[in-house]
C-alpha cells in the first residue's frame, strides 16, 4: 500500500495540534513544570512519582486516552500520525503524564487481538492509565527476555518475578506483562493493586517521569486477564513495536524544539564581549545543526507513523530509522542547549537541564542510535553470516 | 481533508502519464561518449552535442520549462516541473547541459527582467540553443559576494565593463553570462547592479576566458576577465542598484530554494547515481574484505552505512514534509537547508567508500581495475566542490541561523 503524498496530514491533525497545544499552554509552561518536579535538587531524594493528576484527568476529559483505542474496543481510532501529532506536542511541554506510557500500552493491547485484550482497551479509552512491564534485569529490549515467570494452570496463570525499568510505573493502574512460560512469551493484565504486586520505584535522573521494578509474587490472573496467551505475547510486542518507536521519536522531536527555540531565544539575548553570543559562528553554527537534525529526525518520525497506517509492511524500517534519528539528533541538541547557556545552563535553576534530562532517557529508551541501526542493518543488509 | 494535500492533480496525473509514456519511447540509451559526473564538468564538444541534443528534444516534448508561460517558450502548466523530474529520473534519463541557465538565469530574468528580455531569452534557454554562465564569484568575493569589484560604468545607453570573475562553470560554451557588477564603490549592497552580457560574440576582444584546472584534473572552471566590454543598458535587469536582490533570487533558485523548480533529470539523489546514494555503499561492503570476512559483516561499517542510509532517508523525507501544511516550522527552514544537507551528505557518502575500498579506492579513473572506473575517488575530490560552490556550506550555515533562527547578522 502507498503513503500518501502528506502522510495522511491534513486539516484534522492541524486542529488537533492547535488544541493540544493550547492545552499545554493553559496547564504547563517551565515554570510550572519546575514547581511540579524541582523542588528537591538532592540527588539522594526518595523516588517519587510527581505529576499533575488534575491535568491528567483533564487530558481524559478531552478523550486522549481514547485517540489511539480503535473504535470496536470504544475508542476514536485515530491514526498513528495524528498519535505523533499528539505525542510531539506533549513531549514539547515535557509534562510528567502517563500519556506515553499509556500509548504504547494501547498499541500492544490492539496487537494482542483478545477479547480480554479489547476489554482492557476499553478502560484505557475511559481513562485508565497503563504501563508496559515488558523488560527485564539486563534492561534488554529482545521481547522474549523477561525475569517473569508464568505458570499455567488451566485457565489460571500465576506470574512470580519482576519486571525492570516500567516507564510511569507510578502513575499506571495497571500493568501488561510479559511473562514466559514453557510455551513461549504471554501478556498479563495486572492491576498495579493486585495482591501480590509491589511497585519499587527506582531512583532516576529524569524529573518528568517516573520508573519503577515491579515485583510479582504468587500473582494470579484469570481468563480475563489474559491479553496474549503462551507464545503469543512476543509477536503482539513485535507488531506494537513500529508504534512504541515512532511515539518515543515524536516525543523527542518536539522536546528537542523546545530545546532549539529556548537556546536561539538565550543566544539572541545573553552578550558578550559586547554582542549577543548568536552573532559568534562557534555558537550560531551548531545551533543552526541543531535545527537540521531536528528535521531529518522529524521527517523520519512522521515517515514511520504514515507507514504504520499506509504501509505496514515497511513499518519496522522506517521505525529503527525514525528512533536511530532521534536519538542522534537529542544526543547534539541537548548538549549543545546547556552548553550554549553557558554557567546558567549548569544550574538547577535553569530550565534546559529539564529537557537535558527527559532526552537522556528517552535516548536509550527503547533502544539506542547504534542498536537500531544494527537491526537496520540486519533488514536492509541481511543478517552477518554465523 | 482535500484531496488536493492526498495527492497530485488531475492535471498533474495526466501529465506524469503523458512524461512516462513519452520517456518510454525517447529517453536516450547508453550515451556515445563519456559523460562527466556533472554538467558544470562538461570539457568537449561532442559531451555538448550530445547533452544539447536530448535537452531540445526534451523541451519540444514539453518535459523543460512545463511551468513557465507559454508567450515565453514554457509550457503554461502549473506545477508540473516537478512531475517531469521525477519521471525523467525514474528513467535515468541524462542532465540537461544547460544547467546555469536552467537553473539560475531563467528564473532571474523571469522575475526581474523586462518582457522583452523574458522573450527573447527564456525559450532559447529553454531549449538550450543558448548555453548560459555565472558571472558572481570574483577572486577577493567569494564567501562575501557583495565585494565583487567588477565595475560597470555608465556611458549613455550602454555601460563598459571591467574586471574579473572566477570559478565560470560552462564559460567556454556559454553564449550569455548572468553578471553581478559594481556601479557605485561607496556603497557595497547598493552598489551594485545586475546584468546579462554577451559572452561569446566578444571573446578574444574585450571578454577573455582562460580554462582552470580543478583539483579533480578535469577542467570545467574558468577564469573571465573583462576588458571595456560594452552592453547596452536593455540588457540590465530590474534597476540600478538592485543587483544585490535580484542575486538573492538567482542564489535561492541555485541552491534549490526558490519558487521556481528547476529542469532537471539525473538530479539530486538520483537513484541511479550511485555516487549519492548511500545503499550504493552496501554493495562496495559486500564486495570489500576486512578482518578475514566481508566488509558487510563488519559491525562498524554496518553501522556506518546505516547513520548515512537514515540521513538519506531524512532528507529525501524532509522534501516531502516541506510541501505537507502545518508541518514545517519557518517555509525556508527545510528548502535553505537542502543544498547544504545533501552536499555534505554526498561528501560523507563518498568519504565511507574510500574507507570501505580501502587500497582498491587509491585507483583512480584510469586505472583499468578501479572500482566503478574510479568513481568514488573522484566523487569523493567533486564533492568539496559541492560544499564549497553556490555558497560554502559555513555561509548556509549563516544565512539559515540569521534569517531562519532570527540570530544575529555576522557581518
Amino acid at each position: 500500500m502507498a503513503q500518501p503524498l502528506n502522510y495522511g496530514y491534513g486539516e484534522e491533525e492541524r486542529i488537533l495540534r492547535g488544541e493540544v497545544q493550547k492545552f499545554f499552554k493553559a496547564h504547563n509552561d517551565e515554570l510550572k513544570l519546575m514547581n511540579l518536579v524541582g523542588q528537591d535538587p538532592d540527588p539522594h531524594r526518595p523516588p517519587e512519582s510527581l505529576w499533575d493528576r488534575e491535568a491528567w484527568n483533564k487530558m481524559v476529559e478531552l478523550g486522549w486516552t481514547a485517540l489511539a483505542v480503535p473504535e470496536e474496543a470504544g475508542g476514536i481510532g485515530l491514526s498513528a500520525v495524528a498519535m505523533a501529532t499528539l505525542i510531539e506536542e506533549a513531549g514539547r511541554a515535557a509534562m510528567p503524564s502517563p500519556l506515553i506510557a499509556t500509548v504504547n500500552t494501547t498499541y500492544v493491547l490492539k496487537a494482542c487481538a483478545t477479547e480480554a485484550a479489547d476489554t482492557a482497551l476499553g478502560e484505557i479509552a475511559e481513562g485508565r492509565p497503563a504501563a508496559l512491564a515488558i523488560t527485564n534485569r539486563k534492561g534488554s529490549w529482545d521481547f522474549k527476555a523477561t525475569d517473569v515467570k508464568a505458570a499455567v494452570s488451566g485457565e489460571t496463570t500465576t506470574l512470580e518475578g519482576a519486571a525492570w525499568f516500567v516507564q510511569d510505573a507510578g502513575k499506571a493502574e495497571f500493568f501488561l506483562v510479559s511473562a514466559a512460560s514453557e510455551a513461549g512469551i504471554g501478556l498479563y493484565i495486572v492491576p498495579s493493586d493486585a495482591p501480590g504486586v509491589t511497585v519499587v520505584p527506582d531512583s532516576i535522573v529524569d524529573l518528568t517521569r517516573d520508573q519503577a521494578r515491579v515485583k510479582f509474587e504468587g500473582v494470579v490472573v484469570e481468563a480475563a486477564g489474559t491479553a496474549a496467551g503462551p507464545g503469543r505475547g512476543d509477536a503482539a510486542l513485535r507488531a506494537a513495536l513500529p508504534a512504541i518507536l515512532t511515539m518515543v521519536a515524536a516525543d523527542m522531536c518536539g522536546a528537542a524544539e523546545w530545546q532549539l527555540q529556548t537556546t536561539v531565544n538565550y543566544a539572541k539575548e545573553r552578550v558578550q564581549f559586547g554582542r549577543p553570543i548568536g552573532f559568534f559562528q562557534a555558537v550560531k553554527h551548531p545551533i543552526v545543526n541543531m535545527m537540521l537534525m531536528i528535521d531529518t529526525a522529524r521527517s523520519n518520525m512522521f515517515n514511520a507513523a504514515c507507514a504504520i497506517d499506509h504501509e505496514p509492511e515497511s513499518a519496522l524500517l522506517y521505525a529503527h530509522m525514525a528512533k536511530a534519528s532521534a536519538s542522534d539528533m537529542a544526543e547534539h541538541c541537548s548538549g549543545r542547549s546547556v552548553q550554549y547557556h553557558g554557567g546558567m545552563g549548569f544550574t538547577w535553576e535553569c530550565f534546559v537541564h529539564l529537557y537535558f534530562k527527559r532526552q537522556l532517557h528517552n535516548q536509550v529508551l527503547y533502544g539506542d542510535a547504534g542498536y537500531h541501526r544494527a537491526k537496520l542493518a540486519d533488514i536492509i543488509m541481511g543478517p552477518v553470516a554465523a | 481533508m482535500s484531496d488536493e494535500e492526498r495527492k497530485d492533480t488531475p492535471e498533474q496525473d495526466e501529465f506524469r502519464a503523458y512524461c512516462r509514456e513519452w520517456l518510454s519511447k525517447n529517453a536516450p540509451g547508453p550515451p556515445p561518449v563519456q559523460l562527466p559526473q556533472s554538467p558544470i564538468e562538461i570539457t568537449t564538444e561532442e559531451q555538448m552535442a550530445y547533452l544539447r541534443g536530448w535537452q531540445k528534444s526534451a523541451y519540444e516534448a514539453g518535459l523543460v520549462g512545463c511551468d513557465y508561460p507559454k508567450e515565453y517558450g514554457g509550457g503554461g502548466r502549473k506545477d508540473c516541473q516537478r512531475i517531469a523530474n521525477e519521471e525523467m529520473q525514474r528513467a535515468g534519463a541524462p542532465y540537461f547541459p544547460n544547467v546555469i541557465a536552467l537553473g539560475m538565469a531563467a528564473p532571474t530574468i523571469f522575475f526581474h527582467g523586462s518582457e522583452e528580455l523574458k522573450k527573447r531569452f527564456i525559450p532559447k534557454i529553454l531549449s538550450g540553443e543558448e548555453i548560459w554562465c555565472q558571472g558572481f564569484s570574483e577572486p577577493n568575493a567569494g564567501s562575501d559576494l557583495a565585494g565583487a569589484q567588477t565595475s560597470a560604468i555608465r556611458d549613455g545607453d550602454n555601460w563598459v565593463i571591467n574586471g574579473q570573475k572566477i570559478w565560470t562553470s560552462l564559460a567556454t560554451f556559454a553564449s550569455w553570462m548572468i553578471l553581478l557588477a559594481r556601479h557605485d564603490r561607496a556603497d557595497k549592497y547598493s552598489g551594485l547592479t545586475y546584468f546579462v552580457v554577451p559572452i561569446k560574440e566578444e571573446l578574444g576582444r574585450t571578454v577573455d576566458v582562460r580554462p582552470l584546472i580543478k583539483i579533480t584534473g578535469e577542467a570545467g572552471f574558468n577564469e573571465v576577465f573583462f576588458n571595456d566590454l560594452v552592453v547596452s543598458d536593455r540588457y540590465r535587469l530590474d534597476d540600478v542598484g538592485k543587483g544585490w536582490q535580484v542575486a538573492m533570487t538567482t542564489l535561492l533558485h541555485e541552491r534549490g530554494a526558490g519558487p521556481l523548480v528547476t529542469p532537471a533529470a539525473a538530479g539530486r539523489a538520483s537513484e541511479g547515481d550511485l555516487t549519492r546514494n548511500a545503499m550504493s555503499l552496501i554493495d562496495l561492503a559486500r564486495n570489500s574484505e576486512r578482518n578475514g570476512r566481508t566488509a558487510a559483516d563488519d559491525p562498524v561499517v554496518r553501522d556506518r552505512i546505516m547513520e548515512l542510509v537514515v540521513r538519506q532517508s531524512g532528507l529525501l523525507q524532509s522534501l516531502r514534509r516541506t510541501r505537507v501544511k502545518g508541518l514545517t516550522d519557518h517555509p525556508l527552514r527545510i528548502p535553505q537547508a537542502a543544498k547544504l544537507v545533501f552536499t555534505e551528505l554526498y561528501q560523507d557518502i563518498a568519504a565511507l567508500s574510500l574507507d570501505i575500498l580501502g587500497p582498491s579506492g587509491t585507483l583512480f579513473v584510469a586505472d583499468e581495475n578501479a572500482p566503478q572506473g574510479g568513481q568514488w575517488p573522484l566523487a569523493y575530490l567533486n564533492s568539496y566542490g559541492m560544499t564549497i560552490a553556490a555558497g560554502t556550506s559555513e555561509v548556509l550555515r549563516n544565512i539559515l541561523g540569521e534569517r531562519v533562527l532570527g540570530m544575529p547578522k555576522s557581518k
